[in-house]
């Protein structure tokens, strides 16, 4: 029975995709599969997610052979509590798409690469086995690259050629790294790594593997030197999958930087790790907060934040310690959420104002006071402003390197957070507060758009009213990290 | 025998690198499709080659005796239909690349470098 449920978030949607495609000319009916997909994808997640949030663990071997050969799913804490995120996130891009995606771009696919691309994100979060992770990689970039190539625009294909090939180059480090791993320890199952690599010395051939592993999903999370495919595609993607990007692609990048590195070195990680992490960490968060402040393009500027907001998950794991692990996936839960509300937003800004030019925009706190209200909510949340869930996730972020006797990290992660503040303030008085320009006029914002952000902005505030919820889960999560699994 | 692979995988990873880093999108094509040709060769060489017996299990036998490792092969054989997909899907851009911009030199195509660019003077869109 719990089988069934592990393998549902990934089922489901995959199941959907198929379907949906074969309804391709049929846009109404199309909808309808992918709503009904994510709807029970979601509720598989909750229930996976009841099941394991206070530490347990689901596990499925396939093919009826014995563990540590078959392919494995297995759900603990941090799986399941990623995976419940991400049934969130496909509601809310199931609600805006009701009103972002025409029928034009039905026919063209939108269905089926959405919820195919749902299904990876779902099997890279909770498949059991290095390889499998990898194969949920490529599907992923597969349906991302469909979907941002949807319209089929100069700029689109542009983008997608770009992200294409930075992202292959990544996955081809990521495949080498595989072959170092099975090289050394003969086995890919995480679990069994585990436990395999923890009674070994140490060796260069394996640390190569988890060097060249890291570079690859560095790549795919978008940090410092390996970000260049990232504001290069985002902003040309059609929203709603820009914004799912935004949330899951990079977020499902650390989540294996954690998982592969926490695996094959335990928390205390390699002593060579930390501080180049370190390194890539803050140089992440500064120099895209700073980039941000020179974008007009609310969806360019946005990508920036992306990439800034990665860094601070990066510091968690670079401070490798129990209290930086859980930090970390407290962000990323946090994170997943606001990031795909503001390129919600930025598109609902667009639809009010007719461009997503913050020189010509203006005037949205004046002609839509409850969407602007709305819309706050996750912009305070990526500034940190209390008592929104980024306040509490930069504060235990911070708190994690400082306890550590860390002082260059936490300042610069200060310091990227001033940066932020001044960046979404620049936002909010060009976008909201700024009078209209003469001649123009506020076009209605469709409702389906304001639901989509009205579900986040809501699960970001209880976030931050409740944190002491997500943070006990984000504990069970790093424990899970940590051991490998219970045994 | 190792030796031999192992230079053949540089060799091969070497020339792809040569042709990743033109600015022709049909080279590039050629070169990301021999990298993970290069890579494949690289797994191969991870499974240790205690014997050439394939694994299986003799009739009367209740294990397996010294074989080939299997497991290297399972994930060449699906690294290669991986990398076959993704070949298609680069090709299929290249191709749409050609079309949309009539210029196969990836410095000339700048439609999505110039969306939104601050520097550019803001323009509506639909």
């Amino acid at each position: 029975m719990y089988g069934l449920v592990l393998i549902f978030p990934v089922i489901a949607p995959l199941l959907g995709a198929g379907l949906a495609a074969i309804l391709r000319n049929r846009p109404l009916a199309q909808r309808t599969v992918m709503e009904i997909s994510v709807i029970v994808m979601a509720l598989a997640s909750l229930l996976l997610f009841l099941r394991v949030r206070g530490g347990y663990e689901l596990i499925m071997a396939f093919g009826g052979w014995v563990r540590p050969i078959a392919i494995s799913f297995r759900a603990d804490a941090l799986g399941g509590t990623l995976s419940l995120v991400t049934g969130l996130i496909g509601i809310a891009g199931m609600i805006y798409a009701r009103a972002d995606v025409a029928a034009r771009r039905r026919r063209a696919g939108f269905d089926s690469l959405f919820l195919a691309l749902l299904a990876a994100v779902n099997g890279a979060f909770l498949t059991g086995d290095l390889f499998n992770l990898y194969v949920w990689f490529e599907l992923m970039l597969v349906c991302a690259l469909g979907l941002i190539t949807l319209d089929r625009r100069k700029a689109q294909i542009d983008g997608a050629v770009r992200y294409a090939v930075l992202s292959m180059l990544g996955a081809t480090f990521i495949l080498t790294g595989i072959a170092f791993v099975v090289a050394e320890a003969g086995t890919l199952e995480l679990h069994d790594l585990r436990h395999t690599l923890a009674e070994r010395e140490l060796t260069l051939s394996l640390a190569t593997g988890g060097a060249l592993l890291l570079a690859g999903f560095a790549l795919k999370a978008g940090l410092f030197p390996l970000h260049f495919w990232l504001p290069a595609s985002y902003h040309t993607a059609p929203l709603t999958a820009s914004a799912v990007f935004a949330g899951l692609l990079t977020k499902a990048g650390l989540y294996a930087c954690l998982r592969v590195m926490v695996t094959l070195f335990g928390v205390e990680l390699l002593p060579g790790f930390p501080p180049v992490l370190g390194i890539v960490a803050a140089l992440t968060m500064l120099v895209f907060a700073v980039s941000a402040l020179a974008q007009q393009d609310l969806r360019r500027l946005f990508a920036f934040h992306i990439i800034a907001q990665v860094g601070y998950m990066a510091m968690g794991l670079s401070i490798a310690t129990m209290a930086g692990l859980q930090a970390a996936i407290f962000y990323m839960v946090h994170s997943i959420i606001v990031q795909t509300n503001l390129f919600f937003a930025a598109g609902a800004i667009a639809r009010a104002d007719g461009s997503f030019d913050l020189r010509t925009a203006g005037g949205i706190a004046r002609s839509q006071p409850l969407l602007a209200g709305m819309v706050a909510v996750p912009m305070l949340s990526l500034a940190g402003i209390p008592p929104f869930s980024g306040f509490w996730a930069k504060f235990i972020v911070i708190r994690a390197g400082f306890e550590e006797g860390m002082i260059g990290l936490p300042l610069a992660a200060l310091l990227a957070g001033l940066l932020t503040i001044v960046s979404m303030g620049s936002v909010w008085a060009n976008g909201f507060w700024k009078s209209r320009a003469a001649g123009r006029i506020a076009r209605p914002v469709p409702t389906a758009m304001f639901w989509a952000i009205a579900t986040l902005s809501g699960a970001t505030v209880l976030i931050g009213l409740f944190p002491g919820f997500l943070w006990e889960v984000a504990g069970y999560a790093a424990y899970a990290l940590a051991m490998g699994g219970t045994r | 025998m190792s030796l031999l692979y192992a230079l053949m995988a540089s060799v091969i990873v070497a020339s792809a690198v040569y042709m990743i880093l033109s600015r022709n999108l049909v080279r590039l094509l050629l070169g990301m499709s021999m990298l993970s040709t290069g890579v494949n060769i690289v797994l191969f060489l991870a499974g240790t080659h205690l014997s050439p017996q394939p694994p299986l299990i003799e009739e009367g036998e209740r294990i397996l005796g010294p074989s080939a490792d299997p497991l290297p092969q399972a994930l060449i054989l699906t690294a290669i239909v991986i990398g076959f997909a993704l070949t298609l899907v680069l090709a299929t851009l290249t191709l749409r690349a050609w079309r949309a911009e009539r210029t196969l030199n990836t410095g000339e195509m700048r439609a999505a470098g110039d969306l939104g660019d601050p520097r550019l003077p803001g323009k509506r869109e639909g």
